[in-house]
């Protein structure tokens, strides 16, 4: 059984243009005011503040705000946050085995070296932070051409992370280079008395034939305000493969708007799972661009959201080249008062014949006051293509759960092996076993099992 | 021993006085047209929330049944094999049925067993109903065809071991070979101090297993009881004239 679900929408509180064009006026003088001396980028930057300056904060008129209000973000003034405080605890828990010597850690976007364990990389590999790299004889030529170079990077929050984040993550692999230690990248968020803002960003580059497992894990405690605002840049050259795992577990104050751009060019693979379990509000936009034929992209999302969270997934895969192979399947879990969205869109020029594409939006309710809006996209102009796409929303179905009891198993723990079963298929794309089975114990507690 | 049973779906009232005893070592066949309330009696034993349950009790082992949830009476010992059994994608059999083995085992009061236990004992269970490993793997139920879905039911009835097993309509649609695998699991489960009711449409089923009693509702109602030549009897002459017989019995 599925059905369309739909509420009255609350009207967000009238806020005049004026008041929008001046908060976003704000936030980039605040983080103009946090960019290091050392990291001033002039050329970059100023061409990021000048996009901003023809846009205003987003509001629900916008198509692509329709159902995400972030009018509730107007009424608190966020400072720059400061860099690590001393306190790593949280930080040694989430080191995970299998990536011993390949450990990067960014708090409140500031890259820590300290923190940070990396040795054994392949040959002229680099993983680092951009403050160190930016002056080196070769690398900081070759930075200029990728940082910031990204289609997409017009967009209001990706364009005020490159006005101002105070450090970048690199990674760099060289032709034929393959990582076989899986490289985690640990973005954690301190919280200070006063609302603040950081804003990670990461560039990975993985030239021809080169091979890597990416993790990124954002994470945090704090229920008071908290903005991170993050954008990571990926460029696959010919033949590269990369296996990404981004996971989003922050605290329950905190507005988390990220950017995951993804550039693949001819044979290249991409495959990423994306996990949202965390933050008050969390928007993600994940964009894949084509550059050459042949590419394979999968893509898998998880959300798990209760109480008031809202989770939204804006996700855009543009194929312009034949031969692609597209795979996405999206599964939202929304309890309480939460709130899902999922916008899929597909583009397929005209050149991009013998695209096989599909795309799956599973969605799973499990109050009568959630909310869920999904919206399946798809723009095919080749003519020669497959392109499958569904969508589903669906509560537990009474049956299956008296199935179960009828085997002795008591409503509740067949409504979480229900809900366990629904999830699952969506961690199990994640290659690292101890994340995966972490993300199962966090999982299994969020449904109570 | 169910007494006086009346049962509504919605607001209609499917059964009507429906009126059972069950002994331990018997077998009873339940045979009826479509609409006489034969599938609904299995759901209100097994305790479907669909169905409420307005006059009359249902004793089982001493205890008043109408007063447990479905999972409690699962454990205590009753277990339905369901006419259309569900999928339940993304729950491999084999967790499925070490979750419901454990949970009869707590509600037994006896600690649960651990995974590779339970491989063993599951392995022995599937000869039961020749079924191969490979079952065990895939989704419950999901991609099955009738006779494994139905095959399935009973290996789940094997490991849970009941004292009151019910066998909703388990043979309808089934090929010969599945029909004798179902009738050999029924059968090697039988002993002196379990029961087995089996609701069917077809006096087939009755060829592979030998029912103590033979029972035909109408109705809502159990309107008549004989031994297996009623149901033989059934089969030759279809059910008009028992119905016209009943008819007179209450006119008169």
């Amino acid at each position: 059984m599925t059905r369309s679900v739909s509420e009255n929408v609350v009207a967000p509180m009238a806020r005049g243009t004026e008041q929008r064009d001046t908060y976003l006026k704000g936030l980039i003088q605040t983080v103009k005011g946090g960019v290091p001396a050392d990291l001033a980028l002039p050329e970059l930057r100023s061409r990021a503040e000048a996009l901003l300056k023809e846009q205003t904060f987003p509001h629900t008129r916008q198509e692509d705000w329709r159902f995400t209000d972030l009018s509730p973000m107007l009424d608190i003034a966020f400072a720059c946050a400061d860099g690590p405080q001393g306190d790593t605890t949280d930080i040694e828990a989430r080191r995970l085995p299998e990536t011993a010597g390949a450990q990067v850690v960014v708090v409140n976007g500031q890259v820590s070296p300290e923190l940070s364990q990396l040795g054994g990389l392949p040959q002229g590999a680099i993983v680092g932070s951009l403050r160190d790299l930016q002056n080196h004889p070769i690398w900081s030529e070759k930075l200029v051409q990728r940082l910031g170079q990204a289609s997409g990077h017009h967009d209001v929050f990706t364009a005020l992370n490159t006005v101002g984040f105070q450090d970048a993550v690199v990674v760099w692999l060289p032709p034929s280079g393959v990582m076989e230690t899986p490289l985690q990248i640990l973005y954690g968020a301190e919280a200070a008395d006063t609302p603040v803002l950081a804003q990670p960003r990461c560039l990975v580059v993985a030239e021809t034939s080169s091979a890597l497992t990416l993790i990124e894990d954002y994470w945090g405690h704090a229920s008071t305000a908290y903005f991170t605002n993050a954008v990571t840049e990926i460029w696959l050259e010919a033949n590269a493969q990369i296996t990404h795992s981004r996971l989003q577990r922050e605290g329950s104050g905190t507005f988390h708007m990220a950017k995951t751009v993804v550039t693949q060019a001819r044979d290249s693979q991409y495959i990423g799972t994306a996990v949202d379990f965390g933050a008050r509000l969390s928007r993600h936009n994940w964009e894949i661009y084509q550059t050459g034929e042949q590419t394979t992209t999968k893509l898998y999302g998880l959300g798990a959201i209760t109480a008031s969270q809202r989770a939204d997934t804006h996700s855009l895969v543009a194929l312009s080249h034949p031969y692609g192979t597209v795979d996405q399947v999206h599964k939202a879990i929304v309890d309480d008062k939460a709130h899902s969205v999922f916008n899929g869109r597909m583009v397929v020029a005209q050149a991009a014949q013998e695209t096989n594409a599909s795309q799956l939006n599973r969605n799973l309710l499990l109050s009568d006051k959630a909310r869920i809006d999904t919206k399946p996209q798809l723009e095919i102009v080749a003519d020669n293509v497959k392109c499958a796409h569904g969508a589903t929303v669906s509560q537990l179905q009474a049956d299956e759960i008296f199935y179960l009891q009828s085997r002795g198993i008591s409503a509740p723990q067949a409504q979480r092996l229900l809900i366990y079963a629904f999830a699952m298929e969506m961690l199990e794309t994640i290659p690292v076993a101890t994340l995966r089975s972490r993300l199962t114990k966090i999982l299994a507690q969020w449904t109570g099992a | 021993m169910v007494r006086n049973l009346h049962a509504t779906v919605d607001g209609t009232e499917i059964l009507k006085g429906l009126n059972l005893e069950v002994k331990a070592g018997e077998i009873h066949a339940i045979m009826g047209l479509n609409g006489s309330g034969k599938s609904t009696f299995s759901k209100v034993l097994a305790g479907h929330p669909d169905y409420e349950v307005t006059t009359g009790d249902i004793q089982f082992q001493g205890k008043d049944l109408l007063e447990l949830e479905p999972h409690e009476r699962a454990t205590a010992g009753i277990f339905l094999a369901f006419q259309y059994p569900l999928e339940i994608p993304g729950v491999s059999n084999r967790d499925f049925l070490r979750v419901a083995y454990n949970a009869h085992r707590k509600g037994q009061g006896e600690d649960e067993i651990d995974v590779f236990d339970f491989d063993d004992l599951i392995e022995e269970k599937l000869d039961v109903v020749k079924m191969d490993a490979s079952f065990l793997d895939r989704s419950v139920n999901e991609g099955f065809s009738g006779g494994e879905k139905k095959r399935n039911e009973i290996l789940q009835m094997a490991l849970l071991e009941p004292i009151l097993a019910i066998l909703d309509e388990t043979d309808s649609g089934l090929d010969i070979d599945a029909l004798k695998t179902v009738a050999g699991g029924v059968n090697q489960l039988a002993n002196p101090d379990n029961a087995v009711v089996l609701i069917t449409h077809y006096q087939r089923l009755l060829n592979y297993i030998q029912p103590d009693y033979v029972h035909v509702m109408a109705d809502g109602r159990i309107i008549t009881t004989g031994d297996k030549s009623l149901a033989h009897d059934l089969e030759a002459r279809g059910y008009e004239w028992i119905m016209d017989e009943h008819r007179a019995e209450v006119t008169a």
